[in-house]
């Protein structure tokens, strides 16, 4: 069968010109992971344009670089040593393309550094090493290479490593080993070099297969974040499958799992994989579903645990500090509504606070910024809107990591350093700014009340679609406009009704329908009048957001049909399909109470 | 774990993450290993099932036992398959070698084009019947704005900068100086209207894994990749006036896997038996450019 080696990914940064594509050309030459001809091809190429043979040409070669001789792209080149196959990143040196280098390091498990000898350390080199820290990759080498351009002065390698070292340091990088190469000529690449006698370490590609594999993270606790739930019907499968990759941990068949954010409780029936013989347990690493014994409604993006592990649960909070690298062209800002992918989770977020911005090549960092520009990392309170469940990124990568994305591109990167506990949410910061400019009629509730002869009142009818939600909604409008009572129903709430109810993808819609709707009830709701709307799916968070926008009035939740309620207090849960008289009487006792008048007939 | 685990689990992530995000999404079957292999991945991200319009661009110079091999597993699996083409440069021999055509003409024009025109939905698409086994005029003529798509990064120079999710504009051009950043296995799943994204789930896998996981799995695999018993097989399948078999003796997936791992092709290029890319100066990236996949 399949050879046992194991695959490890490398990426090669550092400055613009001191080297990466001379470098990668000559490791693959050396270890003779080139396709049969391609050396023979290139150099005839250059005797035919009278130009020196340059392993860089090698690289150009297989990969189509047709750019200024610079590398614009992260490429991915395998090669394998007798112990390992590797796949190598290049990435770009050139600040522009800042993004193609973050891309190469970020799936990278390990990092080589070069650093051109005669021009020694630049931009560049430190914020390259920088960025490689804060991707969480921990095992570096440095090369020092164009060693033949300073004659192999130890001197130069000594006052370069001395430098670099101490840049390290103030990041936390303890580098394996820094060594002095020539890439053009080749020494210290396969075997020692005569030429730096003076050099103690290994070369360059024992080094490289002496990088550890990150081992399977199969000791830690389970976290399995929910990618998507599938119930596919064809050919009489009846299966509801909760889908994702388990990134730490294990867990066997009967185990007790908890969701979060949602702390819904399940266990698990069974473990499924196509083609594999019944499992019954999974580890780390594998991508793989579970049926579970209760059917509960849980969405894409909630993590689940072991219910045994509670020690080690992730945080639950709407709040937390990260470092984040920007990329985007338009710096990170507040106030401006962001999309966050932090595992399977996708949630509106916005930058709440910057605690400071820091230059990623000089180190220094500055207080009182208004935004994070493109290129610098800054240490950011971040705050959704809806609860998300993470991890801090120094215990569990996977769901202690996230990306930003405005507009449609993917803008920035952060890794979350705390959880916080916020006095405040981004809806009531909202309101009480909204609050602080309202302008108070004279007019009071009570007048209000008195002269309509009823309280004000927002009623939101929710549930599954098709479960008769608006029909019941116009309904209870009629009978209470005929019995004189100032009652109105607003229809276009359906029109965005079910977005974002399953699938992730509308999620920002979602929380702008329903911040809008909250919005909508307030106003009607302060001019002393009943509000009717229907919601598809209203869960806990979302009639909190609605209750709040809502104050000081109150809210009445109505729910047809299966429920994503688990705290949230309904005052009316109705089965269906519904019986539409027996739910208008159970209505009218609801509403004489709430509305606050008697005698009401309806 | 062992690393075709590793690679099987991160393809099915992917293929998730673009059925998750994609609403009018698509993968292409070529026939070839490369995606078989996807689409066998497809059925383990989806626990058997393949939720997703498989399309075929039919250039009608594929050797003819892939269309048979196509139409088998279609109806065996139950896929939901569909196929579209170029009828105008058909009609009018706009072809190589019969028209007055060179290689990399008629690849824009058979594949490039019609493929094209098949995921914007505006030339007709053929969807299989299962109840009668032949191909319908399929209705839906809305545009795929995900198209999963089986290319590998150690395929040649242009592919290995290739995103896993890779956006293209209207004109289903791809910007190689401009792509997104991608990162802690987060990609590019918004994107503006008309624009449409390429989900590459096995960019990191060589040759080699491919077949090393058809053993594995057992996979059926069309067996022109096979010694007909001649001495000779195809390694990359396409079109038979450009596509030449190379001298090989393998006659089942063990002896493929020995023979790239340590035999005589350990070193030869994969598509050295593809003859446009040689009039392309060695690579694709005119043609990948343009929306050649």
């Amino acid at each position: 069968m399949i050879d046992k080696k194991e695959q490890l990914n490398l990426v090669i940064v550092g400055h613009v010109d001191h080297g990466k594509s001379t470098f990668l050309g000559r490791l693959l030459h050396d270890t003779n992971s080139l396709p049969e001809g391609k050396l023979e091809q290139v150099k005839a190429v250059c005797e035919r344009n009278s130009k020196p043979f340059e392993y860089a040409f090698l690289l150009d070669a297989l990969k189509d670089e047709q750019s200024q001789g610079i590398t614009i792209d992260a490429a991915r080149c395998f090669f394998n040593t007798d112990k390992r196959h590797y796949i190598i990143f290049d990435a770009p040196g050139h600040i522009e393309f800042l993004k193609n280098m973050v891309t190469g390091a970020g799936q990278a498990e390990a990092g080589i550094l070069l650093i051109d000898a005669k021009e020694g350390v630049k931009e560049n080199s430190r914020r390259h090493g920088f960025l490689l820290s804060l991707l969480g990759i921990k095992q570096i080498v440095v090369l020092v290479n164009k060693m033949d351009l300073v004659d192999f002065s130890e001197d130069v390698f000594n006052s370069i490593k001395k430098e670099y070292t101490e840049f390290l340091k103030d990041i936390n990088v303890n580098p394996i080993e820094i060594i002095p190469i020539s890439a053009f000529n080749g020494d210290n690449m396969v075997t020692k070099s005569e030429k730096s006698p003076w050099y103690k370490g290994k070369p360059v590609v024992e080094h490289i297969d002496l990088f550890k594999k990150e081992p399977e993270r199969t000791d830690k606790a389970f976290r399995f974040p929910v990618q998507d739930i599938y119930k596919f019907t064809e050919e009489n499968d009846d299966r509801r499958l909760v889908a994702g990759t388990v990134r730490t941990g294990s867990i066997s068949k009967g185990d007790k799992v908890l969701f979060l954010p949602s702390k819904k409780e399940s266990s698990i029936t069974s473990i499924e994989q196509f083609n594999v013989t019944s499992q019954t347990t999974s580890s780390a690493g594998q991508s793989v579903g579970f049926t579970l014994d209760t059917q509960l409604y849980i969405k894409p993006g909630e993590v689940m645990v072991k219910v045994s592990e509670a020690k080690q649960h992730p945080f639950s909070s709407t709040t937390f500090k990260a470092n984040v690298f920007w990329l985007g062209k338009q710096p990170l800002i507040k106030n401006k509504k962001y999309k966050l992918k932090l595992a399977s989770a996708r949630e509106s977020v916005y930058l709440k606070e910057i605690v400071n911005v820091m230059d990623a090549s000089e180190l220094t960092s500055t207080t009182n910024n208004k935004s994070v520009n493109r290129h610098d990392v800054g240490e950011c309170i971040f705050q959704t809107i809806r609860p998300v469940s993470f991890d801090l990124a120094t215990d569990f990568e996977f769901t202690g990591r996230f990306v930003i994305v405005d507009g449609y591109e993917i803008a920035g990167g952060g890794i979350i350093t705390q959880a916080i506990e916020s006095e405040s949410s981004q809806i009531q910061d909202f309101i009480s700014k909204r609050d602080y400019a309202w302008e108070k009629s004279v007019i009071s509730p009570e007048s209000r009340y008195l002269r309509y002869n009823h309280k004000a009142k927002f009623i939101v009818i929710t549930g599954p679609d098709d479960t008769g939600k608006i029909d019941l909604a116009k309904t209870i409008e009629e009978r209470l406009f005929n019995d004189g009572k100032k009652a109105y129903f607003m229809g276009i709430s359906n029109m965005l009704s079910g977005v974002g109810a399953t699938s992730s993808a509308g999620v920002e819609d979602r929380d702008e329908h329903i911040r809008s709707l909250g919005e909508l009830a307030h106003l009607f709701t302060d001019s002393g009048q009943i509000f009717i709307s229907t919601v598809s799916n209203l869960d806990d968070v979302e009639a909190e957001i609605l209750k709040e926008l809502n104050k000081p009035n109150d809210i009445v939740v109505i729910n047809i049909g299966e429920s994503r309620f688990k705290d949230f207090p309904v005052h009316l849960q109705l089965e269906t399909p519904i019986d539409k008289e027996d739910a208008l009487n159970k209505i009218y006792l609801l509403l004489q109470d709430q509305l606050g008048f008697a005698n009401y007939s309806i | 774990m062992d690393y075709l685990d590793n690679l099987e689990a991160k393809s099915v992530y992917i293929l998730r993450e673009a059925y998750k995000d994609f609403k009018s999404l698509c993968m292409l079957w070529s026939i070839g290993k490369d995606s078989t292999v996807l689409l066998w991945l497809a059925r383990k991200a989806f626990f058997g099932h393949v939720p997703i319009p498989l399309v075929h661009i039919d250039t009608h110079y594929k050797i003819p036992a892939m269309i048979e091999y196509r139409d088998n597993i279609a109806r065996e699996w139950k896929l939901n398959m569909v196929y579209g083409e170029n009828a105008d440069a058909l009609k009018n021999k706009q072809t190589f070698p019969d028209g007055n055509l060179d290689r990399i003409s008629c690849c824009k024009n058979l594949k490039s084009e019609a493929l094209k025109h098949t995921l914007s939905g505006d030339w007709p698409r053929y969807r299989m019947n299962h109840d009668t086994g032949k191909y319908d005029l399929d209705k839906n003529t809305e545009p795929y704005t995900g198209v999963i798509v089986g290319a590998r990064a150690d395929e040649e120079g242009s592919r290995s900068k290739e995103r896993v999710f890779s956006p293209r504009d209207k004109a289903s051009d791809w910007d190689v100086g401009d792509q997104p950043p991608e990162l802690f296995e987060q990609f590019k799943t918004d994107f503006a209207p008309g624009s449409h994204v390429r989900i590459h789930p096995l960019l990191d896998w060589t040759e080699l894994n491919i077949w090393e996981y058809i053993q594995r799995e057992k996979i059926p695999i069309i067996d022109l990749y096979f010694d007909n018993g001649e001495g000779q097989r195809f390694r990359s399948l396409g079109c038979f006036p450009c596509t030449t078999p190379v001298e090989s003796r393998s006659k089942n997936v063990e002896e493929i896997v020995e023979e790239l791992r340590s035999g005589k092709f350990a070193n030869i290029a994969e598509r050295s038996g593809r003859a446009q890319d040689k009039e392309d100066g060695g690579g694709l990236e005119t043609l990948r450019r343009e929306g050649y996949m």
